[in-house]
């Protein structure tokens, strides 16, 4: 894997040269390696201007329009050290959108401090070691890799994303939600920054009387009801019969639930291991989903008269769930740099370069996967040599070599977009061919069985036969030697 | 593993415009309705409705969101194109002699027919994945559903919602009759209800009760309805019905009265808050007729006459949404009890208990005028323990002949007879007036066939072990225990050999 590098330098300094490639090793005698490639040039005359401007994001907005940055690519500009660009104690910033902006100093070691300065905003934008684990948990070994750290979502196509609203207790509260307007304006903007990765389709539904599985208990101190951290786990099973599966899709689906608990039960929180109760009251499961509970404010039980109207505050949901969709997909908070400043969030939630770290990560697992399939393949084959392998299943083969052949060039030769798409395709095809049905034909006419099968009939014909034939052979045998007897 | 995770810090800046918006008003209604009616035959009829309209317009992809309508069933139409789906389970066979025309029959087993739009282009793939999906839906084996048992009517099922045009080459049907109904297939029934067997009517479907009936179908509408009058737009309409008929012994232990309780063995508790509509009909059309016959606790307020399938019926209606009928501290269970018995008499019926003790039953039939009554009793022929059996059980069974006592009116009115005087044959019966006279009457006996078992068997064995035995057995021992001795040459004719087998007999040396 490789990252392209462009290095601006303001004052014209003469190129850096500092080592930039570092093998990442994994567990289970795997390296990858990944290089940096860089190039430099001087500063065009309206980067020059926006360098000059008072504060990092009025350069940022200047910066924007006139260049297409390359997917996989990063750009760092040099500035001078007494700059007013970055306020003064901040040596780096990491910017939204593919740039970054170091601060130059003057020094004897200026080169190495520079140096490791970048590398160290570029680690933080780009591909590190356990980004790269967490995509390929699937492939290492289970103690290799610890139960702390949540797997992300596994690769694939596309994914069916579905909201639910549970109101166990519809006598009580009359529940409303907003939720087409909130998937307008906070969920598609977010997956419409997340399109390159995959296919996605949102869905929404109320189910009424689903309960939770679990009875929370009461706590007297703060005169509510709590779930227990232990007790989270239990949660989720009842539910998700009544969240019917997509039948309609093939794609994966991420639930998000948001429950609103029955009267009996009202205030609900979540505590945590420490007893202390979540600020969010929501919890997340990895590959699976999220739950959120919202509390009926007290206030509004003061009319008495059931059921009471609930509107659903949209604003304070959709951020819990954004932030739980991020972390499904494995878009952890990047380790910043000590004295570095990190702008604030895009709108549509995703900075540029976590989109590009996910489809790195993804691209290498989809490749891992496609490889695994065709060596499992080709295994089973050589342990049973009956199997047909019709010509589609190896033309499908075929596809699955090449496309991750051109996946690992296009990596290689850090052209980020094409080399996921090119890995995609080879997940697809390995798959198809591996899990052909046509493949199962023939695995039921082994070689013992055959012979099970003929020597009961052929072996008791056989025996008389080959007796008479002793016998005939014998008798012959005596007549030759009679006629040298008597002579 | 699930983590409550603190997210301390959040990431989103949420921009635009972030006004209270008020949810639009519901776009979906739910009505549940459930209609008891008792049979000619003595059987009680319950059919479940619960239907659930959908103001949208399913046709654009893209979000969509339920309330109401189930998601499941919401994604298949949009998915797939439908314009309309039936699919209903069938158990048992609806006797329209003996209970009078159904309000929706269904075949015996599963039936699936659907319209697609004419947007699809093909057809047949569609609706090979339909079926599958559909099989994983309901639980039930739909995808054997293929080319071998789809037909496309052309003339007998047209839509029963609102169709611009009938091209029926978008319409395909198919029958299961091997499909069996069981209560797999009733739990993800149940599920697609918005109230789920928690509230309102849908408390009574208990599974176990159910399937305890003659006549079990539960069914999937889904059609385009209009919305209005002027039919500006179109809803979807999704019906779930569920009919039973259950039989009166099982029930009631030969009487007609019945209960909620006792059918269902559940009472309603509370309405469906979602429902806006919630109404039990019962049929009370032999009330009016004579106020002794029945009586129905508690009493309806309300009552509904309309004329259903031909003939004019009334209908007494509970409200479960009215809360005089149903609140917190009482459940309805809706009581219907005959003060006369109805013309079908009186059945006893006790059943047999192995080397105890015989059938017997007894009943008290009223006959009408010129009819012919035929009664027919089922039974299954079974095999005794082999000591049991006559030293002829080919010949069959008896059964013994039939009884039947009546009080013949008679012709002409008779005086009432006095024992001594009259002669015998007279005085054979009681009689208590002179309008009608006793008669008993007998039937020939009945002479039933019945598996017999092969008697020869064990003959067959014990022939076929002494026969292995003695050859194995016999070859063995003369092998072990022959001497062999050198024998000369026989010489001489056959005269010779016939005169010293004579001679070695009598004793005397051979020649």
């Amino acid at each position: 894997t490789q990252l392209i590098f462009y290095i601006f330098s303001r004052d014209g300094a003469c190129c850096l040269p500092f080592s930039s490639c570092y093998f990442l090793t994994l567990p289970d005698k795997m390296k990858i390696k990944c290089r940096f490639q860089k190039a430099y040039r001087r500063a065009l005359d309206h980067e020059e201007e926006a360098l000059s401007s008072g504060s990092v994001q009025e350069a940022e907005a200047m910066l924007d329009e006139p260049q297409e940055q390359a997917e996989g690519s990063l750009t760092v500009y040099m500035i001078s050290e007494h700059s007013s660009l970055l306020p003064q104690d901040m040596m780096s910033y990491i910017g939204p959108k593919r740039t970054a902006v170091v601060r130059g100093i003057m020094h004897r070691e200026a080169f190495n401090i520079i140096g490791r300065r970048i590398v160290q905003v570029a680690q933080a934008m780009s591909l590190t070691e356990d980004v790269l684990a967490a995509a390929l948990a699937d492939h290492l070994p289970e103690d290799k890799w610890s139960a702390e750290k949540r797997r992300p979502l596994k690769s694939s196509l596309g994914y069916e994303i579905t909201f639910s609203l549970l109101n166990p207790d519809p006598k009580s509260h009359d529940v409303h939600w907003d939720i087409e307007g909130a998937v307008r304006r906070y969920v598609q903007p977010f997956l419409n920054a997340l399109s390159a990765a995959g296919n996605f389709s949102v869905d929404s539904q109320i189910l009424y009387y689903a309960m939770l599985g679990v009875n929370p208990r009461f706590d007297s101190a703060s005169s509510s009801y709590y779930l227990d951290m232990h007790n989270l786990p239990h949660v989720i099973n009842p539910v998700e019969s009544r969240l019917g599966s997509s039948a309609a899709s093939l794609y994966p689906v991420l639930n998000f639930l948001l429950y609103v608990p029955e009267l009996a039960h009202s205030p609900l929180y979540i505590q945590d291991k420490d007893g202390a109760p979540v600020a969010t009251n929501a919890f997340h499961s990895p590959r699976w989903g999220g739950i959120m509970v919202y509390n009926v404010d007290s206030k509004t039980y003061n009319a008495s008269v059931l059921p009471v109207r609930v509107e659903v505050d949209m604003v304070r949901v959709m951020e819990v769930f954004l932030a739980q969709l991020r972390l499904l997909f494995g878009i952890a908070q990047p380790q910043v740099p000590p004295k570095c400043l990190l702008s604030g969030p895009k709108s549509e939630g995703l900075m540029t370069w976590e989109l590009d770290r996910l489809l790195w990560a993804r691209s290498v697992e989809n490749l891992a996967t496609a490889t695994t399939t065709l060596t499992s393949l080709a295994q089973l084959l050589g342990k049973i040599s009956n199997i047909v392998i019709k010509d589609d299943v190896a033309s499908e083969v075929y596809r699955a070599v090449a496309a991750v052949q051109k996946s690992a060039g296009e990596l290689a030769s850090g052209h980020l977009a094409s080399a996921f798409v090119a890995s995609q395709e080879a997940v697809t095809s390995s798959e198809r061919a591996f899990f052909d049905p046509s493949l199962l034909h023939l695995l039921y006419f082994p070689d013992d069985q055959k012979f099970a099968i003929y020597i009961p009939l052929f072996l008791p014909m056989a025996v008389p036969i080959l007796l008479s034939l002793v016998k005939i052979f014998l008798e012959t045998h005596k007549s030759w030697k009679k006629p040298e007897k008597t002579d | 593993m699930a983590a409550a995770m603190p997210l301390a810090l959040l990431v989103l800046l949420l921009l635009g415009p972030r006004g209270w918006c008020l949810a639009e008003p519901p776009r979906d209604s739910l009505r549940e309705e459930l209609v008891v009616t008792p049979l000619p035959s003595g059987d009680v009829a319950a059919t479940f409705q619960f239907r659930t309209r959908w103001d949208s317009e399913l046709q654009r992809k893209g979000v969509s969101h339920y309330r109401l309508f189930p998601k499941a069933l919401g994604q298949l139409i949009s998915k797939y194109s439908l314009r309309e789906l039936h699919l209903s389970f069938t158990q048992g066979f609806w006797r329209t002699r003996y209970w009078g025309p159904p309000f929706l029959q269904a075949p015996s087993g599963a039936e699936l027919w659907v319209w697609f739009q004419d947007t699809v282009t093909d057809v047949d793939k569609s609706w090979k994945e339909l079926s599958n999906v559909l099989s994983g839906i309901f639980c039930a084996s739909l995808n054997f559903i293929d080319s071998t048992n789809t037909v496309t009517p052309t003339a007998s099922f047209k839509p029963l919602g609102l169709a611009n045009d009938t091209d029926h080459y978008f319409l395909r049907y198919a029958v299961l009759p091997r499909e069996v109904v069981c209560t797999e297939n009733l739990t993800p029934w149940k599920k697609l209800l918005p109230c789920s067997s928690k509230a309102g009517l849908s408390v009574l479907l208990k599974a176990d009760r159910l399937f305890h009936t003659s006549y079990h179908s539960q069914a999937v509408h889904i059609r385009p309805v209009c919305r209005n009058a002027r039919c500006t737009s179109i809803s979807w309409e999704l019906r779930q019905t569920l009919s039973v008929v259950f039989d009166a012994f099982i029930t009631g232990q030969g009487k007609k009265d019945w209960s909620l309780f006792r059918m269902f063995s559940r009472t309603l508790t509370e309405p469906c808050p979602l429902a806006s509509e919630s109404r039990v009909y019962v049929d009370i059309t032999s009330y009016n007729q004579d106020n002794e016959t029945l009586e129905v606790n508690p009493p309806p307020t309300t009552t509904y006459q309309d004329i259903i399938l031909g003939t004019r019926k009334t209908y007494a209606i509970y409200d479960l949404l009215d809360t005089a009928m149903i609140n917190n501290s009482r459940n309805l269970n809706i009581q219907l009890k005959w003060k006369r018995p109805p013309e079908n008499g009186y059945i006893h019926y006790q059943p047999a208990q192995d080397r105890l003790q015989p059938h017997l039953l007894e009943m008290l039939i009223q006959l009408p005028a010129n009819s012919v009554t035929k009664v027919s009793i089922q039974f299954e022929r079974a095999l005794l323990k082999w000591t049991e059996y006559t030293p002829d059980p080919n010949h069959g069974f008896y059964v013994s002949p039939s009884v039947l006592s009546a009080l013949v009116p008679s012709v002409v009115a008779a005086k009432p007879v006095d024992w001594e005087e009259s002669p015998l044959f007279n005085s054979l019966f009681p009689v208590s007036d002179g309008s009608n006279y006793f008669v008993r009457l007998y039937t020939e006996p009945l002479l039933v066939n019945l598996p017999t078992p092969d008697f020869s068997m064990p003959y067959n064995v014990i022939c076929l072990t002494c026969t292995v035995v003695a050859v194995c057995y016999g070859s063995f021992y003369n092998l072990l225990t022959r001497t062999f001795h050198i024998e000369e040459p026989r010489t001489g004719g056959l005269a010779k050999r016939l005169a010293n087998l004579i001679r070695r007999a009598r004793g005397v040396p051979p020649l």
